[in-house]
C-alpha cells in the first residue's frame, strides 16, 4: 500500500498548471467548479486506495494546518 | 554628485560622412541602432571580428531608470568574451530565493549552482553600469584600431529598404545627412522606431496590470537575496519583489491593480508610503526612480527582414518575472555576430543570417512562454485562477510537492537549438547538457577555464586523444583545443561521461555544433559546412 505522496513527483509542473488553467479559460463560476468536481473524482478513481484519499483528504482540509494522526 | 547616467560618453560630434555629396552616401558594411546593451554587444562583437560597424544612437549617454538589473551567466560569459568580464566583479552576486505569502514564509529556494564554472548563476548590476562598461569597451576597441564608432546624437529618422542595402537619414545637431548599410541591425528597444517605420507586426499579450517599479537608495540589513510577495499585509490582494544592487540600490515592483490612477501612483507623497509600509517605519531610504509598467509579452513574427535585423526588445518583449529580457538580447546579439561577420566576409551564405531568426524565434518563444505563466501565476485572469494559485501557496507552506507550482518567475536560462539547421546529428553514448545545440557548460581547465580557450572561433575540443595533423582546409578560423581528462576531471564528467574520448565541434558562439565518439572517422567539414549554413537547406 503506497502512502500519500506529499514530496515533488508530477513531470512538468508548470505545463500542468498552464493546461489546468487553460481548461477554466471563458468558464463561469459554476462551470468551473463542477469540472474540478469532475477532476477530483476522476483523479480519486484512479487513485483507487481509500487510504491514500483519506490522507489526501486530510491534506487538503481543514485538518491542513495540524499534522495527520498516524503520519 | 555627478552620476555617470548624467554624464555625455558619446557626445555628437560631426563625422565626414555628413559632408558628403548626399547623392553619392557613405555606404557602411554594417550600421546598429542603439547603443543600449543588445547593440554595443552586437557592435563589440563585429568588430572585434573586423567587420566595420557604425552605432547610431539618439542619445550621447548611458539610460537611467528602472531596466534590466539581473544578469545570467551565460549572459556574463558572453559578457566575458567581449572583453567586458568585469561586469561580474561589479554586481552583485546573490543565490536565495524567499517566497513570501501573507505574512509567512512559504519556501526558501538555492539556485543550486553548479560548482566549478567561472561565472555565477546570477549577479545583480543596474543596467547603466553594464552600459558604461560596454561604451568604455567599445572606445578601448576603437582606439586599437578596430572598426567601431558610436555616434552620439544622431536619430534615424527615415529607412529606405533595397534588395542589398538599406538607406538611412539621420538627424544630427547640426541637420540631416544619409548613409547607406549593406546590413542594419535595430536593437532600439520596445518602442522600436524602426520597426514603427517599417510597418512591421509586434503581436503578443498586455497583462492587465500595472506595477510601480522603484529603485531606492537605503542603509538596510535585508539580505542579499530575492524575496517576493504573494499577497503581503503591505500591498493587500497583490504582490511585491525585492532585490539588491550594487550601491546600496534596492529594486521594488508592488503590483498595483489593473484600475488605478497611474499619474497619482507616480507621486511621491503616494509611492513614499507604500515602500515605508512595506520596509519597515525606521528605514530611511530615498528614491533614485520610479516608474509605472504595464507588462507585454509579445515578439515580431520574424526577426530578419531582408537587409534589416532586429535583435532585443525591438524584437521581443517579455515580462521582467525571470530576468529574460536584456539576458536574452544580448544572447540575440551573440547569436548574430558571428553569423553576419561570416556573411558580410564573404565565407556562408545569406541563409546563414536566416538561421539567426530560426534560432532566435525559437528562444524568445521559450522566453515568451516561461514569462507568460510566471505573470498569470503572478496577476491571476479570473477568480478559478486566483483560487488555484492560492491553493498552490497555502499548500506549498507544508507540503513539498506544491512548491514547484509556485511560480514568481523562472529564471533565465540559454535556449539550445536542438532543431536548428545548423546542428549536427548526435551521437550516442554521451551526456545530454552536452549534445549537439546546446550552450557549452564551462568548466576548469589547465591554467584557466574552457570557455576562455575556445574564444570566438570555430574550435575543435578533443577530449582524450589527439587531433590528427592532416585536419581540412576550413573557410573560417578552426581553433584545435586538445584536453587530457585526467587533467580535467569535471570537463571530463560534463563532456564525456561514461565515454572513452570525444571530439566537440564547438560554434563561435559557444554552442555545440557536432560531437562524435570515434573522432578519427569524423565528417569534421560536413558539419563545419552544416554549422556555416552551407549544406543544402532540404538537410534542415
Amino acid at each position: 500500500m503506497p502512502d500519500l505522496i506529499l514530496t515533488r513527483n508530477l513531470t512538468d509542473p508548470d505545463g500542468f498548471y498552464a493546461d489546468l488553467m487553460a481548461a477554466h479559460d471563458g468558464l463561469t463560476k459554476a462551470e468551473s467548479d463542477a469540472l474540478t468536481a469532475r477532476l477530483v473524482l476522476i483523479l480519486a478513481n484512479h487513485i483507487g486506495s481509500r487510504d491514500v484519499l483519506n490522507a489526501a483528504l486530510h491534506a487538503a482540509g481543514r485538518g491542513a494546518d495540524t499534522p495527520p494522526s498516524g503520519a | 554628485m555627478t552620476k555617470i547616467f548624467d554624464i555625455p560618453l558619446y557626445p555628437y560630434t560631426r563625422h565626414p560622412d555628413q559632408d558628403r555629396d548626399q547623392d553619392r552616401p557613405a555606404r557602411h558594411p554594417v550600421v546598429i541602432i542603439g547603443a543600449g546593451p543588445v547593440g554595443l554587444a552586437a557592435a563589440i562583437d563585429l568588430a572585434m571580428r573586423d567587420v566595420p560597424v557604425v552605432v547610431l544612437d539618439d542619445n550621447d549617454r548611458v539610460s537611467f531608470g528602472s531596466r534590466a538589473i539581473c544578469f545570467a551567466k551565460r549572459t556574463l560569459e558572453i559578457l566575458d568574451r567581449l572583453g567586458c568580464g568585469q561586469a561580474t566583479a561589479h554586481g552583485v552576486t546573490w543565490n536565495t530565493g524567499r517566497v513570501f505569502h501573507g505574512e509567512g514564509e512559504v519556501y526558501g529556494f538555492n539556485l543550486l549552482e553548479e560548482a566549478d564554472h567561472k561565472h555565477p548563476a546570477f549577479v545583480n548590476l543596474q543596467q547603466y553600469y553594464l552600459e558604461h562598461i560596454m561604451v568604455q569597451r567599445a572606445q578601448a576597441l576603437a582606439a586599437q584600431g578596430k572598426p567601431l564608432e558610436i555616434r552620439g546624437r544622431n536619430r534615424v529618422d527615415t529607412i529606405g529598404t533595397h534588395d542589398d542595402h538599406v538607406h538611412l537619414s539621420i538627424a544630427t545637431p547640426e541637420g540631416d545627412y544619409e548613409i547607406q548599410a549593406d546590413w542594419l541591425i535595430a536593437c532600439d528597444g520596445a518602442n522600436s522606431p524602426t520597426r514603427r517605420m517599417m510597418g512591421l507586426d509586434f503581436v503578443g499579450r498586455v497583462f492587465e496590470d500595472n506595477f510601480l517599479i522603484a529603485d531606492v537608495v537605503m542603509d538596510a540589513d535585508f539580505p542579499t537575496e530575492r524575496w517576493f510577495w504573494f499577497d503581503p499585509p503591505f500591498n493587500r490582494g497583490q504582490s511585491a519583489l525585492l532585490h539588491r544592487q550594487p550601491d546600496d540600490v534596492w529594486r521594488i515592483d508592488l503590483q498595483l491593480g489593473w484600475d488605478i490612477d497611474r499619474e497619482a501612483e507616480k507621486r511621491p507623497e503616494r509611492v513614499i508610503p507604500r515602500l515605508q509600509a512595506m520596509l519597515g517605519p525606521d528605514v530611511e531610504f530615498s528614491l533614485e526612480w520610479v516608474s509605472i509598467y504595464t507588462f507585454q509579452c509579445r515578439r515580431m513574427e520574424k526577426f530578419r527582414h531582408g537587409r534589416v535585423i532586429f535583435a532585443g526588445d525591438a524584437a521581443h518583449q517579455v515580462s521582467p518575472f525571470g530576468a529574460r529580457g536584456a539576458n536574452s538580447g544580448i544572447q540575440d546579439a551573440d547569436n548574430l555576430a558571428w553569423k553576419l561577420a561570416a556573411v558580410v566576409q564573404g565565407h556562408a551564405p545569406g541563409t546563414l543570417v536566416d538561421s539567426y531568426d530560426f534560432e532566435r524565434v525559437y528562444a524568445a518563444d521559450e522566453n515568451i512562454l516561461n514569462s507568460t505563466r510566471a505573470t498569470e501565476f503572478i496577476t491571476p485572469k479570473s477568480d478559478t485562477s486566483r483560487l488555484f494559485r492560492d491553493a498552490v501557496l497555502s499548500l506549498a507552506e507544508r507540503h513539498k510537492f506544491a512548491r514547484p507550482l509556485v511560480n514568481s518567475g523562472r529564471l533565465s536560462t540559454p535556449s539550445a537549438y536542438d532543431d536548428s539547421w545548423l546542428t549536427s546529428p548526435d551521437a550516442d553514448g554521451l551526456p545530454e547538457a552536452t549534445r549537439p545545440g546546446a550552450p557549452m557548460p564551462d568548466a576548469p581547465v589547465p591554467g584557466g577555464w574552457l570557455l576562455d580557450q575556445t574564444g570566438g572561433d570555430f574550435c575543435l575540443l578533443w577530449v582524450n586523444g589527439a587531433a590528427p595533423p592532416d585536419l581540412p582546409q576550413t573557410p573560417v578560423p578552426l581553433r584545435v583545443l586538445q584536453i587530457d581528462p585526467a587533467q580535467a576531471p569535471v570537463l571530463a564528467q560534463r563532456y564525456l561521461g561514461d565515454a572513452p574520448r570525444a571530439a566537440y565541434l564547438l560554434r563561435p558562439d559557444q554552442h555545440i555544433a557536432a560531437r562524435w565518439l570515434a573522432p578519427e572517422t569524423a565528417p569534421l567539414s560536413e558539419a563545419l559546412a552544416r554549422a556555416l549554413s552551407q549544406m543544402e537547406m532540404a538537410d534542415a
